[in-house]
Protein backbone atom coordinates (compact mmCIF):
# COMPACT_ATOMS: atom_id res chain seq x y z
CA UNK A 1 0.00 0.00 0.00
CA UNK A 2 2.60 2.57 1.16
CA UNK A 3 4.55 1.56 -2.15
CA UNK A 4 1.75 2.14 -4.06
CA UNK A 5 1.32 5.41 -2.46
CA UNK A 6 4.92 6.34 -2.90
CA UNK A 7 4.63 5.19 -6.38
CA UNK A 8 1.57 6.92 -7.10
CA UNK A 9 3.27 10.38 -6.13
CA UNK A 10 6.33 10.25 -8.12
CA UNK A 11 3.88 9.57 -11.06
CA UNK A 12 1.91 12.34 -10.33
CA UNK A 13 4.47 14.63 -10.16
CA UNK A 14 6.30 13.41 -12.96
CA UNK A 15 3.63 13.36 -15.13
CA UNK A 16 2.59 16.73 -13.95
CA UNK A 17 6.10 18.20 -14.38
CA UNK A 18 6.16 16.95 -17.74
CA UNK A 19 2.77 18.21 -18.83
CA UNK A 20 3.45 21.39 -17.82
CA UNK A 21 6.63 22.19 -19.28
CA UNK A 22 5.60 19.92 -22.78
CA UNK A 23 3.11 22.74 -22.73
CA UNK A 24 5.49 25.52 -22.38
CA UNK A 25 7.36 23.88 -25.28
CA UNK A 26 4.02 23.54 -27.43
CA UNK A 27 3.59 27.48 -26.81
CA UNK A 28 7.18 28.13 -28.49
CA UNK A 29 6.60 25.44 -30.83
CA UNK A 30 3.70 26.90 -32.11
CA UNK A 31 5.32 30.19 -32.58
CA UNK A 32 8.35 28.76 -34.22
CA UNK A 33 6.74 26.84 -36.70
CA UNK A 34 3.92 29.55 -37.57
CA UNK A 35 7.21 31.95 -38.07
CA UNK A 36 8.56 29.12 -40.32
CA UNK A 37 5.80 28.09 -42.35
CA UNK A 38 5.33 32.08 -43.03
CA UNK A 39 8.95 32.57 -43.43
CA UNK A 40 9.79 34.38 -40.59
CA UNK A 41 11.84 34.04 -37.80
CA UNK A 42 9.90 33.43 -34.94
CA UNK A 43 10.77 34.30 -31.15
CA UNK A 44 14.68 33.59 -30.96
CA UNK A 45 16.34 36.24 -28.73
CA UNK A 46 15.54 34.29 -25.17
CA UNK A 47 17.86 31.64 -24.10
CA UNK A 48 19.23 29.05 -27.11
CA UNK A 49 16.58 28.97 -30.20
CA UNK A 50 14.22 30.98 -27.53
CA UNK A 51 13.57 28.41 -25.93
CA UNK A 52 13.35 30.48 -22.48
CA UNK A 53 10.87 32.07 -24.18
CA UNK A 54 8.55 30.41 -22.04
CA UNK A 55 9.74 30.47 -18.93
CA UNK A 56 9.92 34.60 -19.35
CA UNK A 57 6.23 34.38 -20.71
CA UNK A 58 5.58 32.30 -17.50
CA UNK A 59 7.09 34.80 -15.66
CA UNK A 60 5.94 38.02 -16.80
CA UNK A 61 2.44 36.65 -16.40
CA UNK A 62 3.11 36.04 -13.03
CA UNK A 63 3.96 39.36 -11.70
CA UNK A 64 1.54 41.49 -14.03
CA UNK A 65 -1.32 43.70 -13.16
CA UNK A 66 -4.37 41.74 -13.40
CA UNK A 67 -7.77 43.53 -14.29
CA UNK A 68 -11.04 42.72 -12.93
CA UNK A 69 -13.99 43.93 -15.05
CA UNK A 70 -16.46 46.39 -12.33
CA UNK A 71 -19.23 44.62 -13.14
CA UNK A 72 -17.96 41.11 -13.35
CA UNK A 73 -19.20 38.21 -11.16
CA UNK A 74 -16.50 37.82 -9.13
CA UNK A 75 -16.25 34.63 -7.37
CA UNK A 76 -17.33 33.18 -10.94
CA UNK A 77 -14.53 35.46 -12.56
CA UNK A 78 -11.83 33.65 -10.11
CA UNK A 79 -13.13 30.12 -10.17
CA UNK A 80 -13.51 30.21 -14.11
CA UNK A 81 -9.76 29.63 -14.71
CA UNK A 82 -9.60 27.10 -11.91
CA UNK A 83 -12.89 24.78 -13.68
CA UNK A 84 -10.51 25.29 -17.05
CA UNK A 85 -7.46 23.95 -15.63
CA UNK A 86 -8.28 21.18 -13.42
CA UNK A 87 -10.05 19.37 -15.96
CA UNK A 88 -7.59 19.78 -18.18
CA UNK A 89 -4.68 18.53 -16.79
CA UNK A 90 -7.08 15.15 -14.96
CA UNK A 91 -7.47 13.79 -18.20
CA UNK A 92 -4.27 12.44 -19.00
CA UNK A 93 -4.31 10.46 -15.79
CA UNK A 94 -6.00 7.23 -17.05
CA UNK A 95 -3.25 7.23 -20.51
CA UNK A 96 -0.83 4.60 -20.55
CA UNK A 97 1.94 5.83 -21.31
CA UNK A 98 4.55 2.72 -21.35
CA UNK A 99 4.98 -0.74 -20.50
CA UNK A 100 5.19 -1.56 -16.47
CA UNK A 101 8.53 -0.81 -14.83
CA UNK A 102 10.20 -3.46 -13.01
CA UNK A 103 11.56 -2.06 -9.73
CA UNK A 104 12.59 -3.86 -6.41
CA UNK A 105 9.17 -3.48 -5.33
CA UNK A 106 7.10 -5.30 -7.87
CA UNK A 107 6.09 -4.29 -11.33
CA UNK A 108 4.73 -0.13 -11.69
CA UNK A 109 2.64 0.57 -14.05
CA UNK A 110 3.00 2.89 -16.73
CA UNK A 111 0.18 5.26 -16.03
CA UNK A 112 -1.00 7.17 -13.08
CA UNK A 113 -4.75 5.84 -12.55
CA UNK A 114 -5.45 2.83 -14.11
CA UNK A 115 -9.35 3.25 -13.62
CA UNK A 116 -11.60 0.44 -14.44
CA UNK A 117 -13.65 3.12 -16.01
CA UNK A 118 -11.09 4.28 -18.29
CA UNK A 119 -12.87 5.91 -21.70
CA UNK A 120 -15.52 7.11 -19.71
CA UNK A 121 -13.40 9.40 -17.55
CA UNK A 122 -12.22 11.02 -20.12
CA UNK A 123 -15.61 11.60 -21.68
CA UNK A 124 -16.68 13.03 -18.80
CA UNK A 125 -13.42 14.72 -17.48
CA UNK A 126 -13.32 16.08 -21.57
CA UNK A 127 -16.78 17.79 -21.16
CA UNK A 128 -15.78 19.44 -18.01
CA UNK A 129 -13.79 21.86 -19.48
CA UNK A 130 -16.77 23.45 -20.86
CA UNK A 131 -17.55 24.81 -17.79
CA UNK A 132 -14.84 26.78 -17.51
CA UNK A 133 -15.21 28.58 -20.54
CA UNK A 134 -18.79 29.32 -20.48
CA UNK A 135 -18.21 30.63 -16.56
CA UNK A 136 -15.80 33.05 -17.92
CA UNK A 137 -17.92 33.92 -20.81
CA UNK A 138 -20.88 34.96 -18.38
CA UNK A 139 -19.09 36.34 -15.29
CA UNK A 140 -16.67 39.07 -17.69
CA UNK A 141 -20.10 41.02 -18.10
CA UNK A 142 -19.02 41.50 -21.87
CA UNK A 143 -20.93 40.76 -24.88
CA UNK A 144 -18.45 39.16 -26.49
CA UNK A 145 -16.61 36.91 -23.65
CA UNK A 146 -20.44 35.75 -23.36
CA UNK A 147 -20.96 35.44 -26.92
CA UNK A 148 -17.74 33.42 -27.09
CA UNK A 149 -18.29 31.42 -23.96
CA UNK A 150 -21.81 30.29 -25.56
CA UNK A 151 -20.32 29.50 -29.00
CA UNK A 152 -17.86 27.40 -27.23
CA UNK A 153 -20.52 25.64 -25.54
CA UNK A 154 -23.03 24.74 -28.33
CA UNK A 155 -19.74 23.83 -30.58
CA UNK A 156 -18.01 21.25 -27.84
CA UNK A 157 -21.88 18.98 -27.28
CA UNK A 158 -22.48 19.29 -30.78
CA UNK A 159 -18.65 17.56 -31.24
CA UNK A 160 -18.95 15.39 -28.46
CA UNK A 161 -21.26 13.32 -30.12
CA UNK A 162 -19.77 12.55 -32.77
CA UNK A 163 -16.15 12.17 -30.75
CA UNK A 164 -18.57 9.50 -28.21
CA UNK A 165 -20.15 7.45 -31.49
CA UNK A 166 -16.74 7.52 -33.16
CA UNK A 167 -15.02 5.29 -29.71
CA UNK A 168 -17.91 2.82 -30.30
CA UNK A 169 -16.40 1.29 -33.07
CA UNK A 170 -13.00 1.32 -30.95
CA UNK A 171 -14.64 -0.44 -27.94
CA UNK A 172 -16.77 -2.84 -30.26
CA UNK A 173 -13.14 -4.48 -31.11
CA UNK A 174 -11.61 -3.88 -27.58
CA UNK A 175 -14.31 -5.06 -25.56
CA UNK A 176 -13.71 -3.14 -22.94
CA UNK A 177 -13.44 0.52 -21.85
CA UNK A 178 -10.35 0.46 -19.73
CA UNK A 179 -7.31 2.03 -21.74
CA UNK A 180 -4.76 -1.03 -21.06
CA UNK A 181 -7.03 -3.07 -22.53
CA UNK A 182 -7.61 -1.35 -26.14
CA UNK A 183 -3.66 -1.56 -26.47
CA UNK A 184 -3.58 -4.99 -25.73
CA UNK A 185 -5.96 -5.62 -28.62
CA UNK A 186 -3.95 -3.83 -30.94
CA UNK A 187 -0.63 -4.68 -30.35
CA UNK A 188 -1.16 -7.92 -32.75
CA UNK A 189 0.55 -6.44 -35.67
CA UNK A 190 0.77 -3.05 -37.43
CA UNK A 191 -2.52 -3.66 -39.32
CA UNK A 192 -4.41 -4.42 -35.77
CA UNK A 193 -3.52 -0.60 -34.52
CA UNK A 194 -7.37 0.71 -35.38
CA UNK A 195 -6.19 3.41 -37.43
CA UNK A 196 -6.71 0.61 -40.23
CA UNK A 197 -9.71 -1.74 -39.41
CA UNK A 198 -11.71 1.86 -37.99
CA UNK A 199 -9.57 4.45 -40.69
CA UNK A 200 -12.99 6.74 -40.58
CA UNK A 201 -13.63 6.30 -37.00
CA UNK A 202 -10.19 7.94 -36.89
CA UNK A 203 -11.28 10.65 -39.70
CA UNK A 204 -14.63 11.13 -37.32
CA UNK A 205 -12.63 11.18 -33.91
CA UNK A 206 -9.66 13.54 -35.26
CA UNK A 207 -12.24 16.68 -36.48
CA UNK A 208 -14.24 15.96 -32.93
CA UNK A 209 -10.76 16.47 -31.26
CA UNK A 210 -10.10 19.54 -33.27
CA UNK A 211 -13.70 20.67 -32.73
CA UNK A 212 -13.35 19.69 -28.60
CA UNK A 213 -9.83 21.76 -28.25
CA UNK A 214 -11.50 24.89 -30.26
CA UNK A 215 -8.70 24.82 -32.47
CA UNK A 216 -8.82 26.16 -36.26
CA UNK A 217 -10.59 25.59 -38.30
CA UNK A 218 -12.77 25.26 -35.35
CA UNK A 219 -11.70 28.12 -32.77
CA UNK A 220 -14.91 30.55 -33.24
CA UNK A 221 -15.54 30.48 -29.44
CA UNK A 222 -11.93 32.56 -29.69
CA UNK A 223 -12.58 34.61 -33.49
CA UNK A 224 -9.96 36.66 -32.74
CA UNK A 225 -11.82 39.14 -35.87
CA UNK A 226 -15.18 39.06 -34.28
CA UNK A 227 -14.78 38.34 -30.75
CA UNK A 228 -11.54 40.02 -29.89
CA UNK A 229 -10.30 37.23 -27.99
CA UNK A 230 -13.78 35.13 -27.06
CA UNK A 231 -14.44 33.86 -23.87
CA UNK A 232 -11.31 35.08 -22.13
CA UNK A 233 -11.04 39.04 -23.29
CA UNK A 234 -11.30 40.16 -19.74
CA UNK A 235 -8.66 38.36 -18.38
CA UNK A 236 -5.21 38.89 -18.21
CA UNK A 237 -1.86 37.89 -16.28
CA UNK A 238 -1.99 34.45 -14.45
CA UNK A 239 -5.54 33.89 -15.00
CA UNK A 240 -5.40 34.06 -18.78
CA UNK A 241 -2.23 31.89 -18.73
CA UNK A 242 -4.36 29.25 -17.08
CA UNK A 243 -6.65 29.05 -19.73
CA UNK A 244 -3.70 29.39 -22.26
CA UNK A 245 -2.56 26.60 -20.43
CA UNK A 246 -5.51 24.46 -20.27
CA UNK A 247 -5.98 24.71 -23.82
CA UNK A 248 -2.42 23.20 -24.86
CA UNK A 249 -2.91 20.56 -22.49
CA UNK A 250 -6.39 19.72 -24.05
CA UNK A 251 -4.35 19.15 -27.08
CA UNK A 252 -1.69 17.04 -25.48
CA UNK A 253 -4.54 14.58 -23.96
CA UNK A 254 -6.40 14.50 -27.32
CA UNK A 255 -3.11 13.53 -29.15
CA UNK A 256 -2.65 11.46 -26.48
CA UNK A 257 -5.63 10.06 -26.84
CA UNK A 258 -5.74 9.45 -30.62
CA UNK A 259 -2.19 7.47 -30.16
CA UNK A 260 -3.89 5.60 -27.51
CA UNK A 261 -7.36 4.45 -29.41
CA UNK A 262 -6.02 4.66 -32.73
CA UNK A 263 -2.27 4.34 -33.30
CA UNK A 264 -1.31 1.30 -31.03
CA UNK A 265 -0.50 3.72 -27.83
CA UNK A 266 2.92 2.85 -26.80
CA UNK A 267 3.03 -0.23 -29.01
CA UNK A 268 6.42 -0.28 -31.63
CA UNK A 269 5.41 -2.37 -34.41
CA UNK A 270 6.58 -4.52 -36.79
CA UNK A 271 8.00 -6.64 -33.33
CA UNK A 272 6.13 -7.83 -30.44
CA UNK A 273 9.32 -7.67 -28.51
CA UNK A 274 7.77 -4.63 -26.28
CA UNK A 275 3.83 -6.68 -25.66
CA UNK A 276 5.44 -9.54 -23.60
CA UNK A 277 6.69 -10.10 -20.26
CA UNK A 278 9.27 -10.22 -18.75
CA UNK A 279 9.37 -6.15 -18.53
CA UNK A 280 13.01 -4.48 -18.61
CA UNK A 281 13.29 -1.19 -18.37
CA UNK A 282 14.81 -1.02 -22.05
CA UNK A 283 11.86 -1.75 -22.85
CA UNK A 284 9.70 1.12 -20.70
CA UNK A 285 12.01 3.79 -22.24
CA UNK A 286 11.57 2.46 -26.19
CA UNK A 287 7.64 2.28 -25.55
CA UNK A 288 7.63 5.54 -23.90
CA UNK A 289 10.13 7.23 -26.81
CA UNK A 290 7.46 5.84 -29.42
CA UNK A 291 4.36 7.25 -27.48
CA UNK A 292 5.87 10.22 -27.47
CA UNK A 293 6.92 10.59 -30.91
CA UNK A 294 3.40 9.70 -31.71
CA UNK A 295 1.68 12.46 -29.60
CA UNK A 296 4.47 15.11 -30.69
CA UNK A 297 3.57 14.44 -34.12
CA UNK A 298 -0.03 14.52 -33.58
CA UNK A 299 0.70 17.96 -31.74
CA UNK A 300 2.80 19.32 -35.23
CA UNK A 301 -0.27 18.05 -36.79
CA UNK A 302 -2.39 20.35 -35.07
CA UNK A 303 0.01 23.31 -35.69
CA UNK A 304 0.10 22.61 -39.08
CA UNK A 305 -3.37 22.69 -39.76
CA UNK A 306 -3.86 25.78 -37.33
CA UNK A 307 -1.76 27.90 -39.91
CA UNK A 308 -3.00 26.04 -42.76
CA UNK A 309 -6.75 26.33 -43.43
CA UNK A 310 -9.06 28.98 -43.06
CA UNK A 311 -11.87 29.44 -40.03
CA UNK A 312 -15.77 27.93 -40.83
CA UNK A 313 -18.46 30.17 -40.69
CA UNK A 314 -20.68 29.65 -37.45
CA UNK A 315 -23.98 27.78 -38.68
CA UNK A 316 -21.08 26.26 -41.37
CA UNK A 317 -20.06 24.52 -37.82
CA UNK A 318 -23.14 23.65 -36.26
CA UNK A 319 -24.33 21.81 -39.90
CA UNK A 320 -20.90 20.04 -40.16
CA UNK A 321 -21.29 18.47 -36.49
CA UNK A 322 -25.30 17.88 -36.56
CA UNK A 323 -26.04 17.18 -40.79
CA UNK A 324 -23.03 15.37 -41.54
CA UNK A 325 -20.33 14.40 -37.99
CA UNK A 326 -23.69 13.04 -36.67
CA UNK A 327 -25.62 10.64 -39.04
CA UNK A 328 -22.21 9.67 -40.69
CA UNK A 329 -20.45 8.59 -36.82
CA UNK A 330 -24.68 6.86 -36.44
CA UNK A 331 -24.31 5.13 -39.62
CA UNK A 332 -20.70 3.67 -39.43
CA UNK A 333 -21.04 2.25 -36.15
CA UNK A 334 -24.42 0.60 -37.74
CA UNK A 335 -21.98 -0.69 -41.03
CA UNK A 336 -19.05 -1.52 -38.69
CA UNK A 337 -21.14 -3.37 -35.81
CA UNK A 338 -22.98 -5.41 -39.36
CA UNK A 339 -19.43 -6.04 -40.90
CA UNK A 340 -17.69 -7.41 -37.23
CA UNK A 341 -20.59 -9.53 -37.11
CA UNK A 342 -20.17 -11.31 -40.54
CA UNK A 343 -16.72 -11.70 -40.18
CA UNK A 344 -17.11 -13.33 -36.43
CA UNK A 345 -20.40 -15.09 -36.83
CA UNK A 346 -20.62 -15.58 -40.57
CA UNK A 347 -16.88 -16.56 -41.47
CA UNK A 348 -15.93 -17.17 -37.88
CA UNK A 349 -12.85 -15.36 -38.05
CA UNK A 350 -10.93 -14.45 -34.31
CA UNK A 351 -9.92 -10.88 -34.18
CA UNK A 352 -6.68 -10.90 -36.24
CA UNK A 353 -4.76 -8.81 -38.96
CA UNK A 354 -6.48 -10.68 -41.13
CA UNK A 355 -9.66 -9.56 -39.54
CA UNK A 356 -8.28 -5.94 -39.48
CA UNK A 357 -7.32 -6.06 -43.20
CA UNK A 358 -10.69 -6.92 -44.13
CA UNK A 359 -12.00 -4.35 -42.03
CA UNK A 360 -9.84 -1.70 -43.72
CA UNK A 361 -10.65 -2.85 -47.09
CA UNK A 362 -14.41 -2.36 -46.69
CA UNK A 363 -13.06 1.52 -45.12
CA UNK A 364 -11.45 1.90 -48.46
CA UNK A 365 -14.57 1.23 -49.99
CA UNK A 366 -16.35 3.17 -48.06
CA UNK A 367 -14.23 6.39 -48.10
CA UNK A 368 -14.81 6.64 -51.58
CA UNK A 369 -18.49 7.79 -51.59
CA UNK A 370 -17.96 9.50 -48.33
CA UNK A 371 -15.05 11.91 -49.97
CA UNK A 372 -16.45 12.20 -53.30
CA UNK A 373 -19.76 12.30 -53.07
CA UNK A 374 -21.35 13.25 -49.88
CA UNK A 375 -20.74 16.85 -49.48
CA UNK A 376 -20.93 19.16 -52.65
CA UNK A 377 -21.85 22.00 -50.76
CA UNK A 378 -25.40 20.88 -50.31
CA UNK A 379 -25.45 20.41 -46.29
CA UNK A 380 -22.64 22.58 -45.01
CA UNK A 381 -24.41 25.76 -46.59
CA UNK A 382 -21.78 27.93 -48.78
CA UNK A 383 -19.11 25.48 -48.05
CA UNK A 384 -18.57 25.84 -51.93
CA UNK A 385 -18.73 28.62 -54.15
CA UNK A 386 -22.00 28.38 -56.28
CA UNK A 387 -20.84 28.58 -59.83
CA UNK B 1 -9.42 -2.51 -6.95
CA UNK B 2 -9.73 1.16 -5.40
CA UNK B 3 -6.26 1.48 -6.03
CA UNK B 4 -6.55 3.77 -8.74
CA UNK B 5 -9.21 5.70 -7.51
CA UNK B 6 -6.85 6.86 -4.67
CA UNK B 7 -4.41 7.90 -6.92
CA UNK B 8 -7.18 9.59 -9.07
CA UNK B 9 -7.75 11.84 -5.76
CA UNK B 10 -4.21 12.61 -5.20
CA UNK B 11 -4.08 13.45 -8.59
CA UNK B 12 -6.98 15.86 -8.58
CA UNK B 13 -5.68 17.33 -5.30
CA UNK B 14 -2.31 18.26 -6.83
CA UNK B 15 -3.49 19.77 -9.80
CA UNK B 16 -6.23 21.56 -7.65
CA UNK B 17 -3.44 22.85 -5.13
CA UNK B 18 -1.43 23.99 -8.12
CA UNK B 19 -4.16 25.82 -9.33
CA UNK B 20 -4.84 27.72 -6.35
CA UNK B 21 -0.95 28.01 -6.23
CA UNK B 22 -1.01 30.14 -9.52
CA UNK B 23 -3.98 32.80 -8.95
CA UNK B 24 -3.00 32.83 -5.08
CA UNK B 25 0.81 33.70 -6.12
CA UNK B 26 -0.62 36.14 -8.98
CA UNK B 27 -2.49 37.99 -6.41
CA UNK B 28 0.41 38.47 -4.04
CA UNK B 29 3.68 39.10 -6.41
CA UNK B 30 1.47 41.55 -9.17
CA UNK B 31 0.18 45.00 -8.52
CA UNK B 32 -3.17 46.28 -8.41
CA UNK B 33 -3.98 49.85 -9.77
CA UNK B 34 -7.40 49.80 -10.74
CA UNK B 35 -9.22 52.98 -12.57
CA UNK B 36 -12.48 53.29 -13.49
CA UNK B 37 -11.47 52.85 -17.05
CA UNK B 38 -9.03 50.39 -16.53
CA UNK B 39 -12.30 48.53 -15.08
CA UNK B 40 -14.97 48.81 -17.64
CA UNK B 41 -15.57 45.76 -20.20
CA UNK B 42 -12.84 45.73 -22.78
CA UNK B 43 -15.70 46.47 -25.99
CA UNK B 44 -13.25 47.73 -29.18
CA UNK B 45 -12.89 50.88 -27.42
CA UNK B 46 -16.81 51.77 -27.56
CA UNK B 47 -18.62 52.80 -24.47
CA UNK B 48 -20.42 49.83 -22.57
CA UNK B 49 -24.09 49.82 -23.48
CA UNK B 50 -26.15 47.71 -21.12
CA UNK B 51 -25.40 44.29 -19.20
CA UNK B 52 -24.53 41.39 -20.91
CA UNK B 53 -26.09 39.24 -18.75
CA UNK B 54 -29.40 39.66 -20.85
CA UNK B 55 -31.29 36.60 -22.72
CA UNK B 56 -30.23 35.23 -25.23
CA UNK B 57 -30.96 32.88 -28.51
CA UNK B 58 -33.47 29.67 -27.88
CA UNK B 59 -31.27 28.10 -30.35
CA UNK B 60 -28.63 27.72 -27.70
CA UNK B 61 -31.51 25.95 -25.44
CA UNK B 62 -32.53 23.38 -28.13
CA UNK B 63 -28.80 22.58 -29.16
CA UNK B 64 -28.63 20.99 -25.54
CA UNK B 65 -31.46 19.65 -25.57
CA UNK B 66 -30.61 17.53 -28.35
CA UNK B 67 -27.02 16.86 -27.20
CA UNK B 68 -28.60 15.30 -24.55
CA UNK B 69 -31.01 13.14 -26.22
CA UNK B 70 -27.88 11.93 -28.54
CA UNK B 71 -25.07 11.93 -25.89
CA UNK B 72 -27.64 9.15 -23.46
CA UNK B 73 -27.62 7.33 -26.31
CA UNK B 74 -24.14 7.32 -27.23
CA UNK B 75 -23.94 6.06 -23.31
CA UNK B 76 -26.32 3.53 -24.23
CA UNK B 77 -24.42 1.94 -26.85
CA UNK B 78 -20.82 2.02 -24.73
CA UNK B 79 -22.18 -1.12 -23.23
CA UNK B 80 -23.33 -2.80 -25.88
CA UNK B 81 -20.22 -2.56 -27.78
CA UNK B 82 -18.17 -3.62 -24.65
CA UNK B 83 -19.91 -7.04 -24.49
CA UNK B 84 -20.21 -7.25 -28.65
CA UNK B 85 -17.38 -9.85 -29.34
CA UNK B 86 -17.60 -11.65 -26.18
CA UNK B 87 -20.83 -12.07 -24.74
CA UNK B 88 -20.12 -10.13 -21.64
CA UNK B 89 -17.31 -12.41 -21.35
CA UNK B 90 -19.11 -15.43 -20.28
CA UNK B 91 -21.04 -18.65 -22.40
CA UNK B 92 -24.40 -18.55 -22.78
CA UNK B 93 -24.57 -14.20 -22.84
CA UNK B 94 -26.28 -12.77 -25.86
CA UNK B 95 -25.04 -13.48 -28.94
CA UNK B 96 -23.74 -10.98 -31.22
CA UNK B 97 -26.58 -11.74 -34.21
CA UNK B 98 -28.92 -10.59 -31.22
CA UNK B 99 -26.65 -7.50 -30.11
CA UNK B 100 -26.70 -6.53 -33.86
CA UNK B 101 -30.48 -7.12 -34.65
CA UNK B 102 -30.90 -5.27 -30.76
CA UNK B 103 -28.93 -2.35 -32.19
CA UNK B 104 -30.16 -2.00 -35.99
CA UNK B 105 -33.98 -1.57 -33.87
CA UNK B 106 -32.59 1.03 -31.47
CA UNK B 107 -30.74 2.92 -34.39
CA UNK B 108 -33.76 2.90 -37.15
CA UNK B 109 -36.15 4.77 -33.37
CA UNK B 110 -33.46 7.32 -33.36
CA UNK B 111 -33.05 7.69 -36.99
CA UNK B 112 -36.86 8.61 -36.97
CA UNK B 113 -36.12 10.73 -34.19
CA UNK B 114 -33.17 12.06 -36.22
CA UNK B 115 -35.61 12.67 -39.26
CA UNK B 116 -38.11 14.83 -37.35
CA UNK B 117 -36.12 17.07 -35.85
CA UNK B 118 -34.18 17.78 -39.30
CA UNK B 119 -37.07 18.35 -40.66
CA UNK B 120 -38.85 20.50 -38.30
CA UNK B 121 -35.86 22.77 -38.72
CA UNK B 122 -34.30 22.37 -35.14
CA UNK B 123 -30.84 21.91 -37.31
CA UNK B 124 -30.69 25.35 -39.20
CA UNK B 125 -28.78 28.28 -38.36
CA UNK B 126 -29.11 30.87 -40.43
Amino acid sequence: MSVFLVASAIKIIVVFTVIMVGVALLTLAERRICAWMQDRLGPNRVGPQGLLQPAADGLKNLVKEETLPAQADRVLFMLAPTMSFVPALLTFAVIPFATPLPTRWGDVDMVVADLPVGFLYILAFGSLGVYGIVLAGWSSNNKYSLLGGLRATAQMISYEIAMGLSTVAVLLIAGNVTLTDVIAKQSQSLFTWNVFPLSLAYFIFLVAAFAETNRLPFDLPEAEGELIAGYHTEYSAMKFSMFYIAEYSNMVTASALMTTLFFGGWDIPFTTWDNTPPWTILKTLATLTMFSAKVVLFLFLYIWVRWTLPRFRYDQLMALGWKVMLPLALTYVTVIATAIWFLHDGLGWTYDTRFALALFALNLVLAVPLFFVLDRGRIVAGSVVEA
Amino acid sequence: MNQPYLAFLLLLGFVAFNAVLLIGLSHLLAPRKPTALKDSPYESGMPSLGSAHERFSVKFYLVAMLFIIFDIETVFLIPWATIYLNGAGSTGGPSTGFLLVEMLLFMLILAVGYVYVWKRGALQWN
